[in-house]
């Protein structure tokens, strides 16, 4: 017995794998502390900050085709000077507002909101929340960012291209993008988005592979998995699904690039382009979206469960009470992960899906109603009569709760094919997953932000900006995806250039011209943000206790400014759940605490 | 005892050890290894939907008969038999290299290693020759109510059904002469091509041997992109493996893992070349038996 028992050499958490860092961090070159850092806190700073620049270039390219929804034909000159002969006369060239579109797309889904959200909390946060040193391999992090470094690079270069980059959308659908001679975008821009994809795909790879073994096997000890802090337990889930659904947008990507240049037939059959018939026959275009959405499925709670998890983190340490039902947390997150692999064919039930299929994709899509309910109900529990900070973050984390409900109540309706068949591709659709999916993620995130920057930079965010960025963004996102699910139930298509001539639509012209100049309104507001984040990193208020929030979690055991190893001396043992707040007449008591014979039980 | 074992037991996830005694590399790996089965997961189901969505499929004991230097003897099967032996052989030798390792015996491990690289290139090279001998190897096709000569490739396929004796001598008729030229060289291989080629299309229509003639029509474009994408998609994990294994070899000679005590990344080594061989069993399975 004691023979299986016995541990590995050299698998005993944290220590060898260290040896090298421990000596080099006094003399460390720019290049290697700043640049090709094996740190993870440096990493998820790269991803957070790669994450910033790439949201100003994705909403920036939203006000862009806002303004033509907004406006349609109307002429703004600036266009012109900046994007020449992309906006001639200074009003958005149809094949521009479809590069636009579809880069808006791609550019928040895969670069911010999975790169630059989970890619910079499961770096930070998972080595200090767990209590390690580092990522199990620092290594292959540190490769992670760097092939999401090029595939940036890849994707970026694709804007300046004299065909454009791609257009077909973010789903990238075949035929239309996988004939060079379908559109502009579908040519050199295409290419380049499918290597881009490729090595994204790689990162996530790399970054997946890393969270999975670092929590299962780095934990400190007493760490067990039912002591994990939520956000850890999120970014567990995250990475399972981005390790598995992620090869299979691999592999349709190989198989659309193989379409696109070598002359097979995947997606392609029975097609005429520009008059002239193709020789491709027997492929399948909806082949591709089965391949695509169950990637694309798990994407979204790719995206959504990390900031879950933080969400939870943050609502109980600033309504100072322990979460509301951890193991249903931890179980919704479990059905949730699972279910997130059964129901991708619920985003085709127009294809020509077999009824009876959609039948089924019907009932486990709305199965997930159920744990986001539970998830839901927690949180608001947690708030219930807690002694509430409203900081920035947890208002944040309060903003996030509400447009889950919102977007996830459009998500009940949207899930059942009877009524989808009607809205499926109308702006209702783009109303329902901005808010559940894109605004709600985004809320995870600066909550995220807000409330770790000090552990991040050692000074805090800018309260004030942070009050009116919260107040004027989520009375913005409600302002302006509101209004498009009545434009949704109307049939409002999503997705058109130019929706006047129809006079059914006529009616939304102002509503969309509102829509419009609220959305410039957020992307200033936005702007501000990024302001108050870059200004703050020199000039914030400084934090000057190493546990700002009196939070029970281990990061804030570090000291405020961690150097590579996170902490001084030995890495402290864990003794408690990390929710022990309001206990015992006690505030708030850090899991490194020993449990004293008279306290009571949970 | 039975009691200190559970209490024990339980202790493997409250933190501070590996709760599956693994090093963090293994996990990784596994986790990996999971990541690309759904990669070929993903490609041998699209395959398997667009197959059984086509009214026909080239027969593979038609399409791989082929065997290096036994010109056209009808061979099913035979030299895929022997690359699917290389590959098993070799993850043989790989198990023998992990269990060296184990034993701390460096050169065990040098040899069998040695061995395991060789069973991947073998079986490269094996796959090579197919490749080639695929795109290479012209049949005679029937494509718009006329004779051609055509390879597999990405683009084409002239693996279709059997076109009947009254059909293909309708077909001759509309053959341009080059082409019956090229049939009639391929037949009688003493004749001369460029001698053929001079020759008036009626008689080399009359020196064909008709009755030995196999014509088909076209075959589904499918199979071609599905056979070179996934056998290739197979080919490059073999080819990154036989790469791993070089540098485990290097390793192993620079006495890396002596050093360490342990030589688990032989194992890891091991274990993608595995997962490797048991996808090429599925690939079998999938392009050659059914």
């Amino acid at each position: 017995m004691s023979e299986a028992l016995h541990v590995h050499s050299g698998v005993e958490v944290g220590h060898d794998v260290h040896h090298d860092d421990h000596h080099g961090h006094h003399h460390q070159s720019f290049i290697s502390k700043y640049v090709f850092s094996m740190d993870h806190k440096t990493i998820g700073k790269q991803f957070l900050i790669t994450g910033i620049v790439w949201a100003i270039i994705g909403g920036l390219f939203s006000v862009l085709f806002r303004l033509q929804l907004g406006f349609p034909g109307q002429s703004f000159p600036i266009l012109e000077t900046f994007f020449g002969h992309w906006a001639k006369g200074g009003t958005i060239h149809p094949e521009f507002y479809y590069a636009l579109v579809t880069m808006h797309g791609t550019v928040l889904v895969f670069f911010v909101l999975t790169a630059g959200l989970s890619g910079t909390f499961a770096n930070i946060l998972i080595p200090l929340q767990i209590g390690a040193r580092d990522m199990a391999s620092p290594f292959l992090n540190m490769l992670s960012y760097w092939f999401f470094f090029m595939a940036s690079i890849v994707m970026l270069s694709s804007l300046f291209i004299q065909t454009g980059p791609a257009s077909g959308g973010w789903t990238m659908y075949p035929p239309l993008s996988a004939l060079h001679d379908a559109s502009l975008g579908s040519k050199a821009g295409a290419d380049m988005w499918l290597i881009s994809m490729a090595l994204f795909i790689v990162s996530s790879l790399l970054g997946g592979l890393n969270y999975i073994s670092t929590i299962l096997n780095m934990r400190t000890k007493g760490m067990s998995m039912t002591r994990l802090p939520l956000p850890i337990w999120a970014m567990f889930f995250t990475a399972v699904l981005g390790v598995l659904s992620f090869p299979v947008l691999l592999s349709g990507a190989i198989l659309l690039l193989f379409d696109r240049n070598l002359g097979t037939s995947f997606y392609l059959s029975d097609i005429v382009v520009a008059g002239n018939i193709l020789p491709n026959e027997g492929g399948s275009a909806i082949l591709f979206q089965h391949l695509f959405w169950f990637l694309g499925h798990p994407e979204v709670y790719i995206i959504l469960l990390p900031a879950m998890g933080m969400v939870s983190e943050i609502l109980s340490v600033n309504s100072r009470k322990p979460i509301f039902g951890y193991m249903a947390m931890l179980g919704s997150l479990f059905a949730i992960a699972i279910l997130a692999f059964l129901v991708w064919a619920h985003h085709m039930f127009v294809t020509g899906l077999n009824p009876f299929l959609g039948s089924v994709f019907v009932l486990l899509t709305l199965l997930i109603a159920v744990p986001s309910a539970i998830k839901v109900f927690n949180w608001l529990t947690t708030l219930w009569r807690g002694n509430i900070r409203f900081t920035p973050a947890t208002l944040f984390a309060i903003g996030f709760v509400s447009l889950f409900i919102s977007g996830g109540l459009t998500g009940i309706f949207l899930g059942n094919s009877t009524i989808d068949i009607h809205l499926h591709d109308t702006m209702f659709v783009v109303a329902h997953f901005h808010i559940v999916m894109g605004v709600a993620s985004f809320f995870g995130m600066f909550a995220g932000v807000y409330h770790w920057y000090p552990k991040m930079f050692g000074r805090y965010l800018n309260s004030t900006l942070g009050y009116i960025h919260f107040w004027v963004t989520i009375c913005g996102a409600y302002l302006i995806f509101w209004p498009m699910h009545y434009e949704g139930l109307a049939g409002m298509p999503r997705r058109y250039l130019d929706k006047s001539i129809w006079q059914a639509f006529n009616q939304f012209a102002d509503l969309d011209k509102m829509i419009t100049i609220v959305s410039i309104v957020v992307f200033a507001v936005q702007l501000m943000f990024v302001f108050n984040f870059f200004y703050s990193i020199f000039k914030g208020r400084k934090v000057t206790s190493t546990n700002p929030w009196g939070a029970n979690t281990l990061e804030w055991t570090t000291p405020i400014n961690p150097g590579h190893g996170n902490w001084t001396g030995e890495i402290p043992e864990v003794h408690r759940w990390p929710y022990d707040y309001g206990k015992d007449g006690r505030e708030f008591i850090p899991q490194t605490e020993p449990i004293s014979a008279s306290e009571s039980k949970h | 005892m039975a009691n200190t074992a559970t209490a024990q037991q339980t202790k493997w996830w409250s933190g501070g050890k590996s709760p599956f005694n693994l090093e963090y590399g293994k996990v990784m790996m596994w986790y990996f290894l999971m990541s690309d089965a759904f990669t070929f997961g993903a490609f041998l189901i699209s395959y398997g939907t667009i197959r059984f969505s086509q009214n026909f499929w080239p027969d593979p004991n038609v399409v791989f008969n082929a065997f290096p230097g036994t010109g056209h003897t009808n061979l099913p099967l035979a030299f895929v038999s022997v690359m699917t032996f290389i590959l098993i052989i070799s993850s043989v030798t790989m198990v023998l290299a992990v269990h060296a390792g184990h034993n701390g015996d460096k050169n065990g491990v040098m040899k069998w290693l040695a061995w395991t690289i060789v069973g991947g290139l073998a079986f490269l090279g094996c796959q090579a020759w197919e490749w080639h001998h695929l795109i290479t190897g012209e049949h005679i096709t029937l494509i718009d109510g006329k004779l051609e000569l055509i390879g597999q490739t990405t683009r084409h396929n002239p693996w279709g059904q059997l076109v009947d004796h009254n059909e293909m001598l309708d077909a001759i008729k509309n053959t341009p002469a080059n082409v019956l030229a090229e049939i009639v060289h391929e037949q009688k291989h003493d004749s001369n091509l460029a001698e053929l080629l001079k020759l008036p299309k009626d008689q080399l229509a009359g020196m064909l041997n008709t009755a030995e003639m196999h014509v088909r029509e076209k075959g589904p474009v499918a199979f071609g992109g599905y056979f070179f994408g996934i056998t290739g998609f197979h080919g490059f994990h073999v080819f990154s493996g036989v790469i791993i294994n070089i540098i485990m070899l290097l390793m192993t000679r620079n006495n890396v893992f002596q050093n360490k005590g342990h030589y688990l990344m032989i194992e890891k080594a091991g274990l993608y070349w595995h997962f490797v061989d048991l996808v090429w069993v599925f690939v079998f399975l999938c392009f050659y038996l059914i």
